[in-house]
């Protein structure tokens, strides 16, 4: 699958401090993987070292279902980076996971770019791989079901 | 205990900018565009710069006061503060913190200020090009988020959805911004009017804003002297006194990747009744409003956090001769703001908030005693700001 994106956006890479690495290993096994805190089970999104309800560190990486809905999105016309330069409008999505207390996520929404983006309507997760980059890496996009 | 407040005990004496230009065309540096608007904020207070003894802006301005302090000749530095985060959403803040030396004894005479030259500095407007990014800009840049129009389009598009606000409404905000700036010489789009085809017609920048609902980007600098209330009625201008001021933002408004609670906001939710309660006026009362155009879909949720219609009044409410300056039932951006005056990350907004107060715009609304000023939406922490006249006191 080719990415949505052209070549040459900024590679993802975890913080000095390793805070999100657990997330972006995941995404390269094909894994959705968020904060819980293992105190007061709240979902944590995105990475933090401090669960904000009851302030325990002790928060646990899990896994969950690629499954969500539109919660917001927009159309991007103007480019503002040179990979992006020429390149026709594209799709963003803000995705909130029902199975993790609504956290939200940010992708692509794969297909027509033109398509409408009706708010509410489910989608699922695509992982699309950036092998070739430096350091390799793989996003997590969206399409509608 | 009595209550806690700013209200009346300081005043906004002087007011001074530079020329304002297009991004990268400022003939000065960016440092001296700082001293200059600084020496004629001092100028129209009848004041000696040197008696200036404290600075403070906002955004991580790059004049440091020290240096201004060593440039100017002062006296004697006592007050030396930076409003932490939030961009232009600290401008009202910054004047808050001046207000807030002043009224406690630390200081004498705050100058407020900002200083751009884009051309020798980053643009807002550009995305990182390193190879690698790193933290919450990681969950976002590789999908093409990245401008700050990028960053806040979807917060306006949800509002929008919920409550059934059309097009309409922001072309109205861009309308009356460009149609003040036509009256006022300082501004960037003087003689650059814009009629509703043209926004109808213009190119998309990020659905749901076109490019005239983007502010512009600009060189220059804007500076407004702070001093005590009872000092600032001895000189030449009527003082306009501050009469509220708040900063901050939602509960968890910066949740990362998007996650505030409070999402489709401007930020001002838990601000604006801090702001009304210390002002002790009510949204009725306000009488022109300048409110920061980062996008007009901002100014939309500003106005409404702030109480001057419901949600579901927008398409109602904004409608362009309900804000066009003199006869509107709420004049907005009376100089043309950030869209068509300049970007001067909003510091211009309070200049021409004193100006109304002063019966100097180039828009003039009728006997205005109470002048308020919201500075940059969306961000956070944001601020806002009320002035009033002798009479508010
Ligand atoms: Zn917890």
């Amino acid at each position: 699958m080719s990415p949505y994106l052209p070549k040459g956006l900024p590679a993802p890479t975890p913080e000095s401090d390793g805070l999100s690495a657990p997330y972006w290993d995941g995404t390269r096994r094909g894994e959705l993987m968020v904060q819980r805190c293992r105190d007061c089970k709240t979902w944590i999104w995105g990475p933090e070292w401090i669960c904000h309800q009851c302030h325990s560190f002790d928060l646990d990486w899990t896994a969950v279902e690629g499954k969500g809905r539109i919660y917001s999105w927009e159309r991007v016309w103007h480019p503002v980076h040179p990979a992006l330069k020429d390149h026709g409008p594209y799709i963003v999505v803000l995705v909130e996971l029902p199975g993790a207390d609504n956290i939200r996520m940010i992708g692509n929404l794969l297909g027509d770019p033109m398509q409408d983006v009706p708010i509410g309507a489910e989608v699922e997760a695509i992982f699309e791989p950036h092998d070739e980059a430096d350091p390799p890496y793989t996003l997590v996009q969206w399409r509608r079901v | 205990m009595s209550k806690r407040s700013l209200r009346g005990s300081v005043a906004i004496a002087g007011i001074g900018e530079t020329p304002y230009y297009k991004h990268g065309q400022a003939p000065d540096s960016e440092f001296k565009l700082a001293l200059t608007a600084i020496l004629n904020a001092a100028k129209d207070a009848g004041i000696d710069p040197r008696d200036i003894d404290g600075f403070a802006s906002y955004s991580n301005d790059r004049s440091d006061p020290s240096r201004i302090a060593a440039a100017l000749g002062t006296k004697e530095l006592r007050f030396s503060n930076m409003q932490w985060g939030g961009g232009g959403g600290g401008g009202a803040a910054a004047v808050g913190n001046a207000a807030a030396a002043v009224a406690t004894g630390m200081a004498d005479c705050v100058v407020v200020f900002r200083a751009l030259a884009q051309g020798q500095f980053a643009r807002f407007g550009q995305g990182p090009t390193t190879p690698t990014i790193t933290g919450d800009l990681a969950m976002q840049a590789p999908y093409g988020l990245m401008s700050p129009g990028q960053r806040y389009a979807m917060k306006c598009m949800r509002f929008m959805k919920d409550h059934g606000v059309r097009q309409e409404a922001l072309r109205a905000i861009s309308l009356a911004s460009y149609h003040h700036a036509q009256f006022n010489p300082r501004a960037v789009m003087h003689g650059r009017p814009l009629d509703a085809e043209t926004y109808d017609n213009s190119r998309w920048i990020v659905e749901p804003w076109r490019l005239f609902d983007c502010c512009m980007e600009n060189d220059g600098a804007a500076a407004l002297i702070v001093m005590p209330a009872d000092r600032a009625k001895d000189l030449p201008h009527k003082p306009s006194y501050l009469l509220g001021v708040a900063a901050g933002s939602d509960h968890r408004c910066a949740a990362p990747s998007h996650n505030a609670p409070n999402y489709a906001s401007s930020s001002f939710a838990s601000v604006a009744p801090h702001l009304y309660d210390m002002a002790e006026v009510k949204p009725g009362d306000v009488d022109v409003l300048q409110s920061y155009e980062n996008f007009t879909g901002g100014v939309l949720m500003s106005l409404v956090e702030h109480g001057f219609f419901e949600p579901e009044a927008s398409n109602d409410f904004l409608v362009p001769e309900n804000l066009m300056a003199p006869g509107g039932k709420l004049p907005l951006n009376t100089s043309g703001g950030n869209l068509a005056e300049c970007y001067m990350h909003g510091l211009e907004l309070q200049l021409e908030a004193v100006r109304q107060l002063r019966g100097d715009s180039t828009r003039q609304v009728a006997s205005v005693d109470v002048s308020m000023v919201i500075a940059g939406p969306m961000v956070t922490p944001v601020s806002s700001l009320i002035l009033g006249s002798e009479a508010t006191l």
